[in-house]
């Protein structure tokens, strides 16, 4: 066991009582590339914390070449070669690619003029050394995501680096920047440098790790070489159980077919979508597709009453609405959890309890004063109802996982007793474990309190496991109306691609 | 094609077109006593919005350099008349040292308790004029008592013209004072490490933090260097007008930030320069200098000045929109 470069050891960290690890060990050989698996929430952030010296460990030790490191400090863990990539990178967007990688050299020397010439020369053979392509004098706030990633490694090779950590390195970027980020870490690896990638992504923890150590409510459940996992055993161990992968089945009652509840006449939105026929029964669930730009969240908004200059009818159960605004919208029954919801869903510092009650409060009001017993009341059953991991409705929205977030926003919309629920990107950033919970949820909605969900996905799989239909978009038009029963993950993709 | 997406060099093409029209209006402009006049108009807003721009830089912003400015001066004049010292070098200094006091006070709050630059301006601004009025005095000090070597250094000229009539006119060597401040100011910003920490911490404060920076020195060297220019500013200003009025430089704030956006420094931190902040001072001092010319009245003069700092703070948002886009 003491082969490894690095090795966390028995590591307990506290935080004011709460067990953030709890003998946590963590080996990692020189110049492997090591994956940490783990659920938003396992401890990864405090794992990566302890290494680079951020947290002092309450008990444990770590040890580098085998040798125990008494107490390690940030300047401590960059000296023996721990460097770490955030997610936000730290960089410096208003200054150039040259200046931000010659910073650090800079300050270690304690220099206090500006040296240019010596600037570029220090970034020049900083990326040389990664062999990429980077304009040393372009700003770094002009680059894409994936060029400020490459900025970023290549700041943290510069000092004799051993370990690189990355945190969820490929959560900004497209499938092509993935490839040449894989491409760029096998090449760090060939030099003997060791990597650390934490993440939740299976698929890419597969194909680029050696060993997968992974981790659950601060404890290592799990470590092997990478041939010994696969999807479904990652999983169980990062969530402790089986997901259940039935598709859903919309069985309307026998006889009769119950009136649609959402049903839309020649929707037409000028330049984005034209003559749109739909109509989705209660407890159905519909999945839509299309390429970015197909119109379809132009067609969200449009029944969410942002886009007031459409054409063509809406009618809701059966009764034609006009939507102009979105608290027409509202009233008449239509909820929208929208894609980004950290930026347009939600009130990161606001607690629990006001985010749910957001789009309440005119009811909760109606003689002026808010009816403060009534909100505690409704906040309390939702947080029941939707399983929320709060202590109290109190607690601000920011220190939720992605998942329990997403509830609160379903939740909210709960509360204005929708009759249609549209969902944009419902799981995305989510994880495995909670993107099941909230899948789970939304199949309870539509099938015990009827529901109509129309719900908007790039996920192919995560439309064909939980729609009973699926409509694909192109160009402002629907191009088919597939039953989920017929369809696979590929023959839905394979259909998509033929969209350009 | 990289020169043509500077923003200097479309601030110095506006400018250019500004003095066109201008000039095509009122032909006098162009004369050279308009324009050694202008530049005279440079020297005092120019050498604050030194200051203001390395704050601006940082991120922060600077509201009491208008009141450290009268406070220096007032108390130098007075200092002076009572001590009965004529002199030049050591006022100046001493000026300066009472605004880079003042500005330690503003760093201080602001690297301390980590309070918002703009209360903590509006804050010590609102004290020192109070202190200077309610205790030091209200009196004006005119050209009878005010301490001639003073005026004698700013009366010096470059070069000195006469007009048909006898009559002459010169370029202020109070000029080159400001132009060599303002190169000092561009070689730090520049080419030191404190200048370029100045653009870390206005880019992103915890990339500055984690990099290493030693952010209370940056925070104190920015706010102490924006006082110190403001009382050295001060006093000059006494010294070309004759006048020591405790209650100068009212409003003045609005002007300066106004030169500084305009010559495209980022009221979001991060961004600016030396070149662009002197082509901002400027094109102000052109236009106010050009209402005044065309006889509009001083209030609309507010108007414009405030439309000023709205365009420019426009477009200058929009214009890092889309950089960042």
């Amino acid at each position: 066991m003491s082969d490894g470069f690095i090795e966390l050891r028995g590591i307990r960290k506290v935080f004011s009582g709460v067990v953030a690890l709890d003998a946590m060990s963590l080996v990692i050989k020189p110049g492997e590339i090591h994956c940490l698996a783990g659920e938003n929430g396992s401890g990864k952030s405090t794992v990566i914390k302890i290494m680079s010296g951020v947290y002092q460990p309450d008990g444990g030790e770590i040890l580098i070449d085998g040798r125990p490191i008494p107490a390690m400090t940030p300047i401590e863990a960059i000296a023996h070669g721990v460097q770490v990539i955030y997610q936000d990178f730290s960089l410096f967007g208003n200054l150039t690619v040259a200046e931000n990688l010659a910073m650090n050299v800079h300050l270690g020397e304690k220099r206090r003029l500006m040296n240019w010439r010596r600037t570029r020369a220090i970034a020049r053979e900083a990326v040389d050394r990664l062999g990429v392509e980077l304009d040393l004098d372009a700003e770094v706030a002009s680059l894409p995501t994936a060029g400020k990633q490459l900025v970023a490694i290549a700041r943290a090779l510069m000092s004799d680096a051993r370990l690189i950590i990355m945190d969820e390195p490929t959560t900004a970027l497209t499938r092509k920047e993935v490839e040449t980020l894989f491409r760029i870490v096998r090449d760090i690896q060939a030099r003997g440098i060791a990597i650390l990638f934490v993440s939740h992504k299976m698929r890419e923890m597969l194909e680029i790790s050696e060993r997968i150590t992974v981790i659950r409510n601060g404890r290592k459940v799990a470590e092997g070489p990478t041939g010994d996992f696969d999807e479904a055993l990652i999983t169980r161990h990062m969530t402790g159980g089986d997901i259940l992968n039935e598709p859903y089945a919309w069985n309307p009652p026998p006889g009769r077919a119950p009136a649609p509840r959402l049903e839309i006449r020649g929707l037409t939105v000028p330049g984005k979508c034209e003559g749109l026929d739909l109509a989705i029964r209660p407890g159905e669930i519909v999945g839509l597709s299309g390429l970015l730009g197909s119109g379809r969240t132009d067609l969200a908004l449009a029944l969410f009453g942002m886009v007031p200059r459409y054409e063509g009818e809406i009618l809701i159960d059966g009764a034609p609405v006009r939507l102009r605004t979105t608290q027409e919208a509202i009233d008449a029954g239509i909820a929208y959890v929208p894609e980004d919801r950290l930026t347009e869903g939600l009130f990161l510092p606001q607690s629990i309890k006001r985010n749910m009650l957001a789009t309440s409060y005119e009811r909760l009001a109606r003689k002026l004063v808010i009816d403060r017993s009534q909100a505690e009341e409704m906040t309390q059953g939702m947080v029941r109802a939707m399983q929320i991991a709060t202590p109290t409705a109190e607690k601000p929205v920011m220190q939720l996982s992605g998942g329990n977030q997403q509830r609160v926003v379903l939740a909210r919309w709960l509360l204005t007793d929708a009759r249609v629920l549209i969902l944009n990107g419902p799981t995305v950033g989510v994880d495995v474990g909670s993107k099941a919970e909230i899948h789970a949820k939304i199949r309870e909605l539509a099938q015990h309190h009827g529901l109509a969900v129309l719900m908007i996905s790039d996920d192919v799989l995560e439309l064909v496991q939980n729609c009973n239909r699926i409509v694909l978009m192109h160009r402002g038009r629907f191009i088919e109306d597939l039953p989920a029963a017929a369809v696979t993950e590929e023959t839905v993709s394979d259909r998509l691609k033929t969209f350009t | 094609m990289a020169l043509l997406r500077r923003s200097e060099t479309v601030i110095a093409g506006i400018l250019l077109l500004a003095m066109v029209l201008i000039g095509t209006i009122n032909p006098a402009f162009w004369q050279l006593d308009n324009l050694f006049s202008l530049m005279r108009s440079n020297v005092i807003i120019g050498i604050m919005a030194m200051g203001v721009l390395l704050v601006l830089i940082s991120g922060g912003i600077d509201v009491s350099f208008p009141a450290f400015a009268v406070a220096a001066m007032y108390l130098t004049i007075k200092g002076m008349l009572a001590l009965g010292y004529n002199g030049v070098v050591l006022p100046l200094l001493a000026a300066t040292i009472m605004g880079l006091a003042f500005g330690a006070v503003n760093g201080f709050f602001v690297y301390k308790f980590r309070m918002i630059p703009l209360i903590v301006t509006l804050g010590t601004s609102a004290m020192v004029r109070g202190f200077l009025l309610g205790v030091v005095g209200t009196s004006m000090i005119n050209i009878n008592k005010m301490p001639t070597a003073l005026i004698e250094f700013a009366r010096t000229d470059v070069v000195t013209v006469a007009k048909p009539d006898g009559t002459t006119y010169g370029l202020t060597a109070m000029v080159l004072i400001y132009l060599g401040l303002a190169l000092a100011m561009h070689l730090v910003l520049r080419h030191t490490m404190i200048g370029r920490s100045a653009y870390a911490l206005g880019g992103d404060p915890e990339a500055a933090r984690r990099a290493g920076f030693d952010l209370r020195k940056t925070i104190f060297f920015i706010y102490c260097v924006a006082g110190a220019l403001a009382g050295f500013a001060g006093l000059l200003h006494s010294g070309m007008i004759w006048l020591a009025n405790p209650r100068d430089f009212v409003g003045l704030e609005l002007d300066v930030i106004a030169a500084v956006v305009l010559g495209g420094a980022s009221i979001f931190g991060g961004r600016g320069s030396v070149l662009g902040t002197m082509l901002g001072v400027f094109m102000l001092v052109m236009v106010k200098n050009s209402l005044i010319i065309m006889r509009v009245d001083t209030t609309w003069q507010l108007v414009v000045v405030g439309l000023i700092v709205i365009a420019a703070t426009a477009l200058s948002a929009w214009r890092d929109r889309r950089r960042a886009a």
